[in-house]
């Protein structure tokens, strides 16, 4: 009695009742193709908010002014007016004092190497969103202008495809010069080469010296709907010298971006005068730490989906044990015949283990394939990401499934005396 | 003379507990020697089923002793006791059982599938055996498709196939219609003058009459023991047709 024979007469048992094989193949084949579309759908969701965090720039920290907190220290420096801490409850008891706005000479501070070893580049930002701007006849609102200085380009990653940057010469005679990106192009310029052109953006004319590299648009917002240029030059003519909307601080490395936070962090305590309890005014987003924080964030829900997934799974398998307890009640006779000319209990046990096993292993493999197919479309707006681990997971599991829960049918069936079986009606 | 094929000492089958025990053999005693061709005739509940599950190592006594070809079947494991119902005894059932849905050819190669034969041989063999049972135009029917005598040939050439040492027969002619019953009868006598060691159960003395000895069981126990021919001769009935 080989393995081949015990195959044969495994298929022979399965091919005997297709639609009840076809139906419990099935079940392993929702579970299997389950857990494999939805760890992919999860994996790829979670890569795709890593990309999108990886376009803001590497080990880059982004400091912007925080309104949910004041300065304790300095409330002399209160300042009236502004949009300070709107319906925030105060909590200190002392004078209620006004957050102080990120200003140049924060920035400016910041670049000291001495207090600030871990710090490679400081760019100081504004924006201003939707602006308008022309060429000739075409006019187009861009999402978000930037006015900063060229290290920005670096450490936002964004490099440029056609053209040039701004320099530092540029900034400080504040030419009005700007960097466009792919969509601002396409809707203004179609297919012309944009390159030494004079847009208008708000009434003001700039030259165009370079364009963006594309970087495709993330969950509903155009990363190339943007233009930057030098930081004088958009406060002259578009924002004001007022306060800026953030600073992109880049780190030396990626391995210094803690250091450069706990830097950035005492220079602008310092500076802003915040010391002891009182909340910071200012806000640091860690490129790091974000990623960080959405990856855990993201591989819980992974193993959530999975964990759903694998529930099917079980059912699928329970299904089996179903199906092969009516298997051997059905053929008990037939297993008393086989007994009576001689088949050993290892026969009958590895007949009955083999027919589980193939159901689970068909069942696991066709949901692999439709799993395949399945992670070639966009789900809900995410492209799956296949997992080959999750594959040979739920393939292993599928078949070990098939195994431990075809092991109790078989055993049953194995032990049945002849006499006992034969009689069975 | 050599030992006895089959050694029968002292059998007790027991059915049920307590109030509810129903003895069903006796304290049997029966040998039976290579070659001889025995009826066991009895009423229905006379025990002669129990008594040939036993044999066929289908049932395990109560006490008692049984061997086959001198080896003590109460000390054989579960893999030994495989190993001998599929090389020294072959079986035929009163109802037949086939497995449904092989064709005669796999049923009859079952056997030796079990047996470890390859599966060259195998064809050879069962071919052969269905020859021998004269249904080689029907070797890919399906049992469903066969009659009631096909079926017990095709039946008998299974049992035949491991050329066992003993054939038994549990009423082999109990479902089957006059004619097929001479069929499987005449294959019988076949078998036995060419020297093999057949048991059969029957409760028709037509078909005892084929026998070269006729026991007779009641409530267990055996009350006669007829021989009707020479255990190295031809059967009593292919005799009289030499005559």
């Amino acid at each position: 009695m080989n393995q081949f024979e015990v195959l044969r007469f495994a298929l022979r048992g399965l091919l005997a009742n297709k639609m009840r094989s076809s139906l419990t193949t099935l079940g392993i084949l929702i579970g299997v193709a389950a857990v494999i579309m939805l760890v992919a759908v999860g994996e790829g969701s979670s890569q795709s908010i890593q990309k999108n965090i990886q376009r803001l720039g590497a080990n880059t920290l982004t400091i912007s002014q925080s309104f949910a907190g004041g300065g304790g220290g300095g409330g002399a420096f209160g300042r009236g007016g502004g949009g300070g801490a709107p319906g925030g409850v105060q909590q200190n008891t002392g004078p209620r004092t006004q957050a102080r706005e990120l200003s140049l000479a924060d920035a400016k501070a910041l670049t000291d190497k001495t207090v600030a070893p871990s710090v490679k580049s400081v760019s100081p930002v504004v924006t201003a969103s939707s602006a308008a701007t022309t060429y000739g006849a075409a006019s187009h609102s861009i999402a978000q202008l930037v006015g900063t200085y060229p290290s920005y380009f670096e450490a936002t990653n964004k490099p440029v495809t056609k053209g040039t940057y701004f320099f530092n010469d540029d900034v400080l005679a504040a030419r009005k010069i700007v960097v466009l990106g792919q969509t601002v192009v396409e809707e203004l310029f179609g297919t012309l080469d944009p390159i030494g052109r004079q847009v208008t953006v708000s009434g003001v004319p700039f030259t165009v010296v370079g364009v963006l590299k594309e970087t495709g648009s993330t969950g509903g917002q155009d990363a190339d709907d943007v233009a930057i240029a030098p930081l004088p030059a958009v406060q002259q003519s578009l924002t004001g010298f007022g306060s800026l909307n953030s600073i992109v601080v880049q780190a030396s490395g990626s391995t210094a971006t803690e250091s450069a936070q706990s830097e950035v962090t005492a220079i602008l305590n310092q500076r802003h005068g915040i010391t002891g309890t009182a909340s910071a005014d200012f806000r640091i987003l860690n490129q790091a730490t974000l990623q960080e924080t959405v990856s855990a964030a993201t591989g819980t829900f992974t193993v959530l989906l999975g964990a759903v997934a694998a529930i099917s799974l079980l059912v699928g398998g329970i299904g089996i044990t179903n199906i092969m307890l009516v298997t051997v009640t059905e053929r008990t006779r037939e297993i008393g015949i086989r007994k009576a000319i001689g088949a050993p209990r290892s026969a009958i046990l590895g007949q009955f283990l083999m027919e589980a096993t193939l159901l689970s292993l068909v069942g696991g493999l066709s949901g692999v394939l439709v799993a395949f197919l399945g992670t070639r479309f966009t789900v809900a707006g995410i492209q799956p990401v296949l997992v080959p681990s999750s594959v040979a997971l739920a393939l292993g599991v599928s078949v070990g499934i098939g195994l431990f829960f075809g092991s109790y049918p078989a055993n049953r069936a194995a032990k049945l005396r002849p006499i006992q079986a034969l009689r069975h009606e | 003379m050599t030992a006895p094929v089959l050694r029968v000492q002292n059998l007790v089958k027991e059915y049920g507990e307590g109030d509810a025990r129903v003895r069903a053999l006796r304290g049997v005693n029966l040998d039976v020697e290579q070659g001889d061709y025995v009826a066991i005739m009895g009423a229905s509940g006379s025990g002669k089923s129990t008594l040939m599950n036993i044999l066929g190592c289908l049932d395990v006594p109560t006490t008692g002793r049984y061997l086959i070809d001198g080896a003590d079947v109460g000390q054989l494991d579960e893999h030994q006791l495989a190993k001998l119902r599929n090389r020294r005894v072959g079986f035929v059932f009163q109802s037949f059982n086939l497995i449904p849905r092989m064709s005669a050819l796999a049923n009859v190669e079952l056997p030796l599938v079990y047996g470890g034969v390859g599966q060259a041989e195998r064809r050879r063999r069962a071919l052969a055996a269905l020859e021998q049972v004269g249904l080689s135009d029907r070797i890919h029917h399906e049992p469903n498709q066969l009659s009631g005598g096909q079926q017990q040939r095709v039946a008998v050439a299974r049992a035949l196939i491991t050329a066992p040492a003993l054939l038994l027969a549990d009423e082999p002619t109990g479902n089957l219609d006059t004619a097929s019953t001479q069929d499987v009868l005449e294959i019988m006598d076949r078998l036995s003058e060419s020297g093999r060691t057949i048991v059969l159960i029957t409760h028709e003395n037509d078909v005892a009459a084929h026998a070269k000895r006729v026991i007779r069981l009641v409530d267990g126990a055996i009350v006669e023991d007829v021989r009707q021919g020479p255990i190295d001769g031809p059967p009593p009935r292919m005799a009289e047709v030499a005559r």
